[in-house]
């Protein structure tokens, strides 16, 4: 059980780290394998805010998804706008370009080590609950506290996807963003408004990982990999994919990892080609999106 | 059609721009290859530090010959650094590689140091298996079955019978793991399980699950130096420190370059490492403040030891063959017995590896700050991997 | 009708410059002694991307795991030295054939679904790669490499040397051979129906090109010049390690493919060239912080565009 959990802990920051990914490639269908920096910048934020200014933690949380999100707002409007027509294989160089000066600024500007986060008090601990039956449940109280976060930014992204204005402007510029423009809405906010929240979620997922995953200059490129199963597997047409696809994988790695770990890695891998190879969509594709 | 021949004509030029420029005879060069770049950088930064730092000790004159250091980054990969240190040999005719910060890039660099003869100095790679690898290369770092075996001494000694050991999977670990498992076998423990962590792991928590569920009087743990933060906080999250499992391994997973920030989850590990930044020694204070005033507050750490006791050994042996190089240059480097920041150690003539004391420590924090404090020393700890 | 043949004939002809170019660059490693060792590296790098624009370029299959074709011919030629034989041309063969079978048993994966379903099923059969590798370290050598392969002289008599220029003559003797041949493959009506692929699928199977026949048998056959790439490496290097199957290598290929322009096989070669060159001289000059520039160099290329770059006067306002 305690597996159980720890997979869905692991899921749900993939998901969080993952979903602004899955958002950019649905609606812009622009490639942006940066994303992974955007992640970094908030974990870094984070660090540096908690050991030089020691700003508590959970202040630190919101304000490194701000930051990151007000990054992202800068650099769509600056230098990802002029790339949507590119082809694809134009912005995976650029993104990529980007992605390299951000891992070694931040090797310049704080050093090549494993950051590493103190949790204020009331995050470390475990609650114990069962022990010795296999129905054991053990909860690190920081996992407890991602899994919160993560459930309530889902229901909050579900909720404005489905109920807002915002949400249906967005949905439409998904499906169609030529006949959303000739509709009236202004794709270009809707673009960028997005890019912003998807970034700075990316940027929140990496403060919460932090802890659970470390933090070095080669972060991006080192979970870019894990982001881009998440957002294959669960397709990019909706939340609840790559919310799905996130939880899957956790909890196969995990539990993998724990029954098999001799096999390991492969675990994820294989995983990943077999539900591609049977449904190569996405887990999840909605009627008539792409 | 003009952009083609533009492209290539470019090229054409470029290639003549990084043509190298005359060679000047009376230079002592070393050729320093490190991961600069990649999941290593920490190390390769530690080692630069601590080169940079001995020269500017000890001048840049050795022998009668200027002394130049050529660094250069191999990104951690082995073919990489091979053809580095081929260009090197070839076109700089370094007297002397050095470096070295994984295994595998030891390994493929090993026949060039044969083949043309040149001694190779390893500050970092902690394999058993290198030193055989070519006549040519000595070592300055240290290697994991000297860790192992030491701790493996020491635990059956202090209450730890019954060990699960967790290692990453890859040449150190595996070396690491094994060398544990057979000692501590020898003197009358068990090894209940030997569990083997990918290396591009992200999360620790099913492997550490296994361990608390199988109830062990201790894990022995060895990770590359950066994930030892990670595993640290991990295992006092799954409250297995309540749980009565003690955390021992060797002193990679409480580097001293990040010790600090690790916190109190760190109190109390007991670890077993040939350098600790607190040793008590007079030439080692010198060595901490000179290194961290050289690099604003830097704490040098074990790999910063292993770069600056090869840079002696290089020096000591330049000076004793007047600049010399090859077969003479390795000569004057085997043997050498010093006084280094770890402690007393001397390069074995026959094996050329290194041979030092093996500290067993525990983390306490001093003054506000962790420290790997020192409290048993097995001396002259010989690689076993050699001794079998 | 003859009108209609001649532009398409013009384009598969030899230009005058190609014979320039290329007695260049065999002439370079004995021009350069110096470089030798790091024009073999751009030759193997250049071959290994031009099998990525067969598949990339030419049939619009993304692939970021071309590597495991790499390392899988890296390995067999490695061993095959190693254990049966230690003749380069008889070990690039068993290389090249080696990953061709490969090839064409992972073809079947890449058939369908979009391109990112395409990116990540090849980038993780790379990933499986790497780790039955690694398993496998009895075989393989492990995180450690397998070392100790010592090639016997190429045809009989040129012997390996330090300074690697008959390395670098063998690799580039061997990009040569592939590059012409994949040079009539793309302009053969086979290649033309692998374009018609690329462009319009529908289309294609429209007018009855057997697509996933087609497909297949080009990602067999790029398979099958990367794991020559790989066997060239083993060879030259003499060894081979688990990081020729790393996500870094397929990525730097297709970095490099794009660097120099999808879809003309010299795209490769350029890239190779400017992207190794690059890296080269950055890192002389900043070890530790190259990629910082690198990371800038393609931005710049990407937002200039590949052709205005080498026109310095065309950067300041739209032509």
């Amino acid at each position: 059980m305690t597996i159980l959990f720890d997979g869905i802990a692991y899921g749900m920051l993939l998901f969080i780290l993952a979903v602004g990914l899955s958002v950019t490639m649905g609606l812009m269908n622009f490639i942006n394998l940066a994303h992974g920096a955007f992640a970094m910048v908030g974990g870094y934020l984070t660090v540096v805010l908690m050991q030089r200014f020691e700003v508590p933690f959970l202040v630190c949380l919101p304000l490194a998804f701000a930051g990151t999100a007000l990054l992202g707002a800068v650099l769509e409007r600056t230098l990802y706008r002029p790339m949507y027509r590119k082809p694809h294989l134009d912005q995976v160089l650029f993104s990529i370009g980007l992605a390299f000066m951000a891992v070694a600024s931040v090797d310049y500007f704080v050093g090549s080590q494993q950051q590493i986060m103190q949790l204020p008090e009331w995050l470390k601990g475990r609650t114990e609950l069962g022990t010795g039956t296999p129905w054991e449940l053990g909860m690190g109280h920081y996992r407890l506290f991602i899994i919160a976060v993560c459930a309530a930014l889902t229901v909050g992204l579900q909720y404005v996807l489905s109920a807002t204005r915002f949400g249906s402007r967005l949905r439409a510029s998904v499906d169609d963003p030529r006949v959303a423009a000739g509709m009236g809405i202004n794709v270009n906010m809707v673009f960028a408004m997005t890019f912003a929240v998807g970034s700075g979620l990316a940027g929140l997922g990496g403060a919460l990982g932090a802890e659970v995953l470390g933090l070095d200059p080669t972060f991006p490129l080192k979970f870019m990999v894990y982001f881009l199963i998440v957002v294959a597997v669960g397709g990019t047409s909706s939340i609840t994919g790559p919310l799905l696809a996130a939880l899957l994988l956790g909890v196969a790695d995990v539990a993998g990892k724990y029954y098999l770990p001799k096999l390991g890695a492969f675990i994820v891998y294989c995983l990943m080609l077999a539900i591609l190879m049977w449904r190569p969509q996405g887990l999840f594709v909605r009627q008539g999106g792409k | 059609m003009t952009k083609r021949a533009f492209i290539v004509s470019a090229v054409a030029a470029s290639l003549l721009f990084t043509a190298g420029s005359a060679m000047a005879q009376d230079k002592f060069k070393i050729g320093l290859i490190l991961p600069m770049t990649g999941p290593f950088a920490s190390t390769g930064k530690q080692i630069e530090a601590a080169a940079r730092l001995y020269m500017a000790q000890n001048g840049d004159t050795v022998g009668g010959k200027k002394v130049e250091l050529i660094v250069k980054d191999d990104t951690s990969a082995p073919d990489v650094t091979k053809r580095i240190a081929q260009e090197l040999v070839v076109n700089d005719k370094v007297n002397v590689l050095a470096g070295f910060g994984l295994t595998p890039l030891a390994l493929a660099t090993a026949p060039i140091a044969t083949q043309s003869k040149t001694p190779l100095v390893v500050m970092a790679a902690a394999t058993s298996s290198i030193t055989e690898a070519s006549p040519f290369i000595i070592r300055t770092s240290f290697t994991l079955p000297q860790a192992s075996v030491s701790m493996a001494d020491w635990a059956p000694n202090n209450g730890i019978k019954k060990v699960v050991t967790l290692v990453s999977d890859y040449g150190p670990g595996i070396d690491a793991e094994k060398y544990f498992k057979d000692r501590l076998l020898f003197n009358g423990g068990q090894v209940i399980d030997s569990l083997r962590v990918p290396m591009r792991n992200p999360d620790f928590a099913p492997f550490l699950q296994k361990v608390r569920d199988l109830k062990p009087d201790a894990m022995f743990v060895f990770v590359p130096s950066g994930a030892g933060a990670a595993l640290m906080k991990q295992f006092a999250e799954r409250g297995m420190d309540k749980a009565g499992i003690k955390l021992i391994g060797t002193g990679d997973i409480t580097d001293d370059d990040i010790l600090n920030g690790m916190g109190e989850v760190a109190v109390g590990v007991v670890t077993s490492h040939h350098y600790s930044t607190s040793h008590n020694s007079a030439v080692n204070k010198k060595f901490v403040a000179a290194f961290e005033k050289a690099n604003s507050g830097l704490r040098p750490n074990f790999m910063a030891v292993g770069g600056y006791d090869g840079m002696r050994v290089i020096y000591e042996a330049a000076k004793a063959t007047k600049g010399g190089s090859g077969e003479a240059l390795l000569a004057a480097m085997k043997g050498q017995i010093f006084e280094s920041p770890r402690g007393p150690m001397f390069i074995d003539a026959q094996t050329r590896d290194v041979v030092h004391n093996i500290y067993i420590r525990k983390v306490e924090k001093v003054n506000g700050q962790l420290y790997n404090q020192e409290f048993e020393t097995l001396k002259d700890v010989k690689d076993p991997g050699k001794t079998k | 009708m003859a009108n209609l043949q001649m532009p398409l004939l013009e384009k598969s002809a030899i230009q005058w410059w190609e014979p320039v170019v290329w007695l260049l660059a065999f002439s370079a490693p004995w021009a350069f002694p110096h470089h030798a060792l790091i024009i073999n590296e751009i030759a193997i790098v250049a071959l290994f991307a031009v099998s990525l624009d067969l598949v990339l370029g030419y049939s619009g299959i993304v692939s970021l795991g071309h590597a495991s074709f790499l390392g899988f011919g890296a390995y067999t030629a490695a061993l095959f030295a190693k254990w049966i034989h230690p003749d380069p041309l008889l070990g690039l063969v068993v290389g090249t054939a080696a990953a061709s079978v490969l090839g064409a048993l992972c073809s079947a994966s890449i058939l369908r679904g979009s391109d990112l379903t395409r990116l990540m099923v090849t980038l993780g059969m790379a990933l499986i790669l790497f780790e039955l590798a690694n398993k496998f370290d009895g075989l393989t050598g492990g995180s450690d490499g397998l070392q100790g392969v010592v090639m016997g002289p190429v045809l009989g008599r040129f012997e390996f040397d330090l300074m690697g220029q008959v390395a670098a003559s063998y690799s580039m003797a061997v990009l040569l051979v592939l590059f012409f041949l994949a040079r009539r493959l793309v302009h053969s009506p086979f290649g033309a129906t692998l374009m018609a692929v690329r462009d319009n699928r529908l289309r294609a199977m429209a007018i009855g090109v057997p697509v996933s026949a087609r497909l297949a048998v080009v990602y067999a056959i790029a398979a099958g010049v990367a794991g020559a790439a790989g066997a060239l490496m083993a060879q030259t290097t003499g060894f081979a390690s688990l990081d020729v199957f790393a996500l870094e290598r397929s990525a730097d290929v297709m970095l490099i493919l794009v660097i120099g322009g999808v879809g003309w096989l010299y795209g490769g070669v350029i890239g190779a060239v400017v992207f190794k060159l690059m890296h080269d001289v950055i890192s002389s000059i900043t070890p530790q912080y190259w990629t910082f520039w690198m990371g800038l160099f393609l931005v710049v290329l990407v937002m200039v565009g590949r052709e205005r770059l080498f026109k310095p006067w065309t950067w300041m306002g739209r032509t």
